[in-house]
Formats: C-alpha cells, sequence, structure tokens
C-alpha cells in the first residue's frame, strides 16, 4: 500500500515539477538566441570554481561558511534522497546498508553531521534575515514575496532537518530493540545519541510511527520544495551551474559591439561597399525594452539570481540613496519574464499585436505584445544613476551581470526612443562634430604646443 | 630635465619617415580639461627624459566614443570609433598608451571588433615598464616624499580590466607610505563619473558619489590621493575642496608622482 501511495506520489511531484520547468526554460528562451559555445575549457574552470568551489562566496566569510554547510549538506543528503526513492518504490529499508557496509555508516555518519551544521547555519540565517536587520535583506525590494520566499526556503530546510532526525534517530533506537526490518547499520554520529534521548522508552509500534511520519516528512519535503523551486528565488542551486557556465569570459570593460550599425556607419562612411537594393527595415529597433530583446542569457542570470543583494550593496548609486539597486534589475526581468510566460500560457488572442490580429492564429512570442514593457518595471531614473563602475558584476558569487540589461536598456532609449538625459545630448553633439566630449573652441593640440614653447 | 622637451605628432613623424616606438592617446580630458592638461605635460616629460620615441595624434585624435557609446548611443561611438581606426590603421600604428583608463580600455577590449587591434597599455603600466628596465631613474627626494599616499582605483583599469598591483608597485619607488581605503581593489569605490555620469547631473539621491568615495580617502589620513584616470582627478579633486581640505590634501596623478621623483 505504502509503495502504491509511494509511486502515485512521487510521478506526481516530479510530473508537476517538470512541467514547470520546461516553463522556466521556454521563459528563459524568450530572450534572443545568443551562440556562446567557445572556450569550453575555460567556462567549466568557472563551474568547478565558482558554482562548485564557490569562491566568490568567500568575499564575505561569514555567510560563505553558514552557506557552504547547507550546500555541502545538500550535495550529500543526495544519497540519502536516492535510497528514499529506492526504498519507496520498491518496499525496501535502507536499501544501501548492506552492499555498502561500514561505507554506509560513514555516509549517514557525514549526511547527520553536515545536517547538524546546517540546522544551526539556517537558524543563524533567519536570524540574520529577520532579526538583525541586515540593510541589503531589508531594501524596498525584499518586501512581500521575496521576503516570505526567503524565509519559506529556511524554514522548508528546518522541516527536512526534523525529517532526517526523526527517522534516523527513531531507527536507531528501534535498531537496539532488534525491531523487525530494522537491520543494524551501525552508529550514526548524531542519531545514535539523539535517538535514544529523544525517543528512548517509547513503544516499538510508536517508533515505527516517528520513523516512518521522519520518512515520508523528509521526501514530501523534498517533493514540495522541488515544487516549489520553479516560482522561487532558489532555483540558484540548480541555474548556478549554467549560469556560471555560460558567463562572459571578455574583460569586464568590454561592451558587446553592435554589428548592425558598425555595418551601417561604416556604409556611411564609404568603408564597405553595400547592395543599395537591400530591403531596408521599415523600424528598425536597437537595444532592449523588454524580455524578447535580451539574449536568452541575460534572461537565465534573471531566474539564476537568489536575492542576495551583494551586487546592490556595492553599488556606488545604490549606497548614496539613487533608485538604483541591480538586484531588482535581475528581479524584474525574472518578473517580466514570468509574467510573459503566464500570457502566453493563457493562449489568449487578446495580446497578439495589433497590426497581426488579423492574420493571426496563435499566441506566440514572436507577435506576443501586451503594452507593456521592461520599462514599466524599470524606470529611466534607475538606468541613468548606473556609473558602469562593474561593482555588481564583480560581486556576484554566481556571475549574474545585472550592467549587460542596463547598458541594453539605455541603448533603447537612445537609439530607439531617442530620448535619454538632455544633459547628454550636448556631448552627443560635440563628440559628434568636434570629435570631443565638450565642445571647445581649442585646437586638440594646444596644450602641447603651449607646454613645448613654455620651454 | 637634460634633454629637449618635445611633443611629435604622428603626422610630423610620417614626414620624417619615422615610426615611434609609441603613440600616446591623449583622450578628451588630456587635451582640454586644465587639470588633465598637466598630467598629459607630466607624462610627455616623462616620456622625454625616459628617451622613449613617441607621437601623439593632435588634430587627428578623436574622442574614443566611451562616454557615448555607454549612455546608449552607438551610432555616435561607431562614427568617432571607426574614424579612429583609419586614422590609426593609416599610420600602422602598433603600440599605444593611454593615460585615461576610459581610453585604455575602448582602444584595448573594444576597438579589435571594429578592425582596430593594437598593444594598448595604460601609461601606469607603461610607467612600471620604463621603471624596470631602467629607462626612469629616480632621484632621492622629491617634492612629495614622506608624504602618506593613499591609492584610487579607477573602475575601468581595476575591475574592468583586472589592474589593481601595477599601479601600487609602481607607486613602491616613491618615498611614501602607501595606505589603503577601506574599499580597495575589487572592492574599490566607483568616483561617480563613469557611464557618461561625468556629462549629467546626478541622479536624485542623499549623496553624491565623490563625495563617499573622498571621505573614504581622508578616512585614511593620506595627504596625496592618487588617481590613475582623469575623470577620478576631476571627482575626487572636488569631493576634497567639498571638504574643504584643499590646503592639506592633494590628489595627483600617478605621472605627476614620478615626475616629481625625476
Amino acid at each position: 500500500m505504502q509503495q502504491i501511495i509511494f509511486a502515485i506520489v512521487t510521478f506526481a511531484a516530479f510530473g508537476f515539477a517538470a512541467k514547470q520547468f520546461l516553463k522556466i526554460r521556454r521563459n528563459i528562451l524568450l530572450g534572443k538566441d545568443k551562440d556562446i559555445s567557445d572556450n569550453a575549457g575555460e567556462r567549466w574552470k568557472n563551474v568547478l570554481l565558482i558554482a562548485f568551489g564557490q569562491k566568490k562566496m568567500f568575499k564575505r566569510w561569514i555567510p560563505a561558511v553558514l552557506h557552504l554547510f547547507i550546500y555541502v549538506a545538500f550535495l550529500f543528503t543526495q544519497i540519502e534522497l536516492i535510497e528514499i526513492l529506492v526504498d519507496g518504490f520498491f518496499g525496501t529499508h535502507r536499501f544501501f546498508a548492506e552492499p555498502l557496509g561500514a561505507l554506509y555508516t560513514v555516509a549517514i555518519s557525514s549526511i547527520e553531521l553536515l545536517s547538524v551544521g546546517a540546522f544551526f547555519a539556517t537558524l543563524i540565517f533567519l536570524i540574520r534575515r529577520n532579526l538583525l536587520a541586515i540593510p541589503r535583506f531589508q531594501m524596498d525590494e525584499m518586501t512581500g514575496f521575496p521576503k516570505f520566499d526567503g524565509n519559506m526556503i529556511l524554514v522548508l530546510e528546518i522541516i527536512l532537518l526534523i525529517g532526517v532526525f526523526s527517522m534516523n534517530g527513531a531507527d536507531k533506537v528501534l535498531q537496539s530493540m532488534g525491531a523487525e526490518h530494522y537491520h543494524m547499520t551501525g552508529n550514526f554520529a548524531v542519531s545514535s545519541w539523539l535517538g535514544p534521548a529523544l525517543f528512548g522508552g517509547m513503544s516499538e509500534s510508536a517508533l515505527i510511527g516517528v520513523e516512518r511520519f521522519g520518512w515520508w516528512l523528509h521526501i514530501m519535503t523534498v517533493f514540495a520544495f522541488l515544487n516549489y523551486l520553479p516560482i522561487s528565488k532558489h532555483l540558484h542551486i540548480m541555474l548556478a551551474f549554467p549560469n556560471t557556465y555560460f558567463a562572459k569570459l571578455q574583460p569586464k570593460g568590454e561592451m558587446e559591439n553592435m554589428p548592425e550599425i558598425m555595418n551601417e556607419v561604416k556604409s556611411m562612411m564609404g568603408l564597405i561597399e553595400t547592395d543599395p537594393d537591400a530591403p531596408m527595415d521599415d523600424l528598425p529597433e536597437f537595444g532592449s525594452n523588454d524580455v524578447m530583446s535580451l539574449d536568452w542569457k541575460n534572461v537565465l542570470g534573471a531566474y539564476t539570481c537568489t536575492e542576495c543583494g551583494r551586487c546592490t550593496s556595492v553599488c556606488p548609486a545604490n549606497i548614496t540613496g539613487k533608485k538604483l539597486s541591480p538586484r531588482k534589475v535581475m528581479m524584474d526581468v525574472r518578473d517580466r519574464a514570468t509574467e510573459i510566460g503566464k500570457k502566453l500560457d493563457s493562449g489568449d488572442m487578446q495580446w497578439v499585436k495589433e497590426e497581426l490580429k488579423a492574420e493571426a492564429t496563435t499566441l506566440t512570442k514572436e507577435n506576443f505584445d501586451d503594452g507593456k514593457s521592461l520599462f514599466d518595471y524599470i524606470s529611466n531614473e534607475e538606468l541613468h544613476a548606473c556609473t558602469t563602475c562593474n561593482a555588481c558584476v564583480e560581486a556576484c558569487p554566481v556571475l549574474i551581470n545585472p550592467l549587460g540589461i542596463i547598458l541594453k536598456m539605455r541603448r533603447y532609449e537612445i537609439l530607439t526612443l531617442s530620448a535619454g538625459p538632455g544633459d547628454w545630448v550636448p556631448m552627443f553633439t560635440s563628440i559628434e562634430n568636434s570629435g570631443s566630449v565638450w565642445q571647445l573652441p581649442d585646437a586638440r593640440d594646444k596644450w602641447a604646443e603651449e607646454a613645448t614653447s613654455k620651454n | 630635465m637634460s634633454k629637449e622637451y618635445k611633443i611629435p605628432t604622428m603626422a610630423e613623424m610620417a614626414a620624417a619617415e619615422k615610426t615611434p616606438e609609441v603613440l600616446f592617446w591623449v583622450g578628451c580630458a588630456g587635451s582640454f580639461d586644465s587639470r588633465a592638461q598637466k598630467v598629459s605635460v607630466a607624462f610627455t616629460k616623462i616620456l622625454n627624459e625616459a628617451g622613449v620615441e613617441f607621437a601623439i595624434l593632435g588634430k587627428e585624435e578623436s574622442c574614443t566614443g566611451d562616454p557615448a557609446r555607454r549612455a546608449g548611443n552607438e551610432f555616435v561611438f561607431q562614427m568617432v570609433a571607426l574614424q579612429n581606426i583609419e586614422t590609426l590603421n593609416l599610420y600602422k600604428v602598433n603600440k599605444i598608451v593611454a593615460t585615461c583608463p576610459h581610453c585604455f580600455n575602448v582602444l584595448k577590449n573594444e576597438y579589435p571588433a571594429l578592425g582596430g587591434n593594437y598593444e594598448v597599455m595604460h601609461h601606469t603600466q607603461f610607467l612600471q615598464s620604463l621603471i624596470n628596465e631602467g629607462r626612469i631613474k629616480l632621484k632621492d627626494g622629491g617634492a612629495f616624499d614622506g608624504k602618506k599616499i593613499t591609492y584610487h582605483d579607477s573602475c575601468y583599469l581595476g575591475r574592468a580590466n583586472g589592474v589593481y598591483e601595477v599601479p601600487r608597485s609602481v607607486l613602491q619607488n616613491l618615498d611614501n607610505e602607501l595606505v589603503e581605503m577601506q574599499r580597495t581593489k575589487t572592492n574599490g569605490l566607483c568616483c561617480g563619473a563613469g557611464g557618461a555620469q561625468m556629462f549629467k547631473e546626478n541622479e536624485p539621491g542623499k549623496k553624491r558619489i565623490n563625495t563617499e568615495r573622498t571621505e573614504e580617502a581622508l578616512e585614511t589620513g593620506a595627504e596625496i590621493i592618487a588617481v590613475n584616470c582623469p575623470f577620478c582627478l576631476t571627482m575626487m579633486s572636488d569631493g576634497v575642496k567639498a571638504k574643504e581640505k584643499q590646503e592639506s590634501v592633494m590628489v595627483y596623478d600617478l605621472a605627476e608622482l614620478i615626475l616629481g621623483k625625476m
């Protein structure tokens, strides 16, 4: 009976999660195509050092060590999780214990020790978030769901640990009583004493109840977590790996070229031949105003962001009270991508571009237009406050690049909307007309003439 | 100063059928900003003294396009950039040194995609190589000796290009105590000028970025704030003035500090 229920619940949990993960994938691919297939060696090195190795986390020691406990415990717990799945499907009990022998005891003991570390780390994280009021967790964008989300993950983590220790603790007591099916597994580092301390003296049936409760609580929390992930900032546990793999390898200062504009200017300057009969785009759009005009890598970054706020806490604009917060930029891109995804799922033809309504039969990302854009989420004031200093890019532990998005939106504002800060206009005109950022009557080499004539 | 002080142009060099060792990219600030002009003068004096055959483009140099590109105006960027590349390629320039890290970054990282491939150095890197090769002789006793120096990382030399140690090792050659600010190297705080902020009013906020950074520099007790960028120079100088510390704290480019020791 338990096996049948388990199989149904497991397939339902995985099935539902898979459906949601496919939607996340679809949302990421709302972004434009971009080929990132170069330098595989260097990219794997980034994955190893930065995602697996957490190298950049260690720019701040306290959260890095706490996070490391939870992270390593999470990795090791997979062994126990696989065992639960095997046991669940086949009705076995601690399937790995016999084939692994002493190694099993070591493995479970390691998981237990790491779990104790993770338990305290989780408590400290809850305290940091809610009682210590660490500034980066208290900003405007961290109210409402993001605040709930941050705490929810931590609470789930604690529930999971309660499951682990009820299951192992009761098991140890049952083993010592010689209960049927509860074969000896050797001493576990924590539950060998925690079990008797908590559950010693209970009847066999009560203990079996506790053990089954812990077992089911563990796996159900995992399933809940799996299905919560797609709507949570916690997706970083998966997406940190592809995001570091696909991260920019060029120097941070290098901005992406725009070949379409380069070629147009080259042809204007007579540097390249252009086909005069080539069809012209009647309304070319440059830069990005929405998820569809970012590239998929930008959107991947948005779904990878775990809202830790290290970027915002080092942003010079944010530090000095400007509206810009790089974290909010990432959250906005994700929220917008999710909004578009939901509208696409609805298939509602009201979201088809006005001029295509007559011919369109289905709603697609190509004909989508809900009258909104990323500019409804990210204001010009935020974009204009950026000094392009790359502090946010440097700070991100998983190599997200908020600056790339800010610059693309600035391009849209200037090139497509012909808008932007009025102060910039004289600078543009001056560069265009006199080749200098300031319009000045002097010759560019006057300083040199004056300096050498003084000698 | 013994040698004759000259600042030849590439056109003059080409007329004399000479190829200079390096092209000095002066930049808009170095050409027109009265404070940054002094850095251009100091750097060219060092080059003269070290016997480096160099030239400038003079009237043929244009803005690299950095602020236009970062503001979002790719058209204006491409126009000046392609024009500069035409000029540089015409003179068959191989090696460029820039006193402005914004120019340095664009020339080094962004011109290749447009067809301009050069070996590009920032002047702090060039100074370091001149010192290493023994082409710059530093004397005992200098105008700034004994003064405490703090070094401000510019974003475009630092994070943008990962150059943190070279300018510091240049400063090690001076007889000065070097003190670090709280936020330094990869964590260095911007002066507030980059991303075309130099050319617009601040967005509404509580404080100017250069004030925040200057306060941090002043906390070190340094008498000299050393910078490597003409825009940081302006921003930090303004910050020092706003704090009414201009009598006791000076802001200098690294080239000026080295020249003071020659």
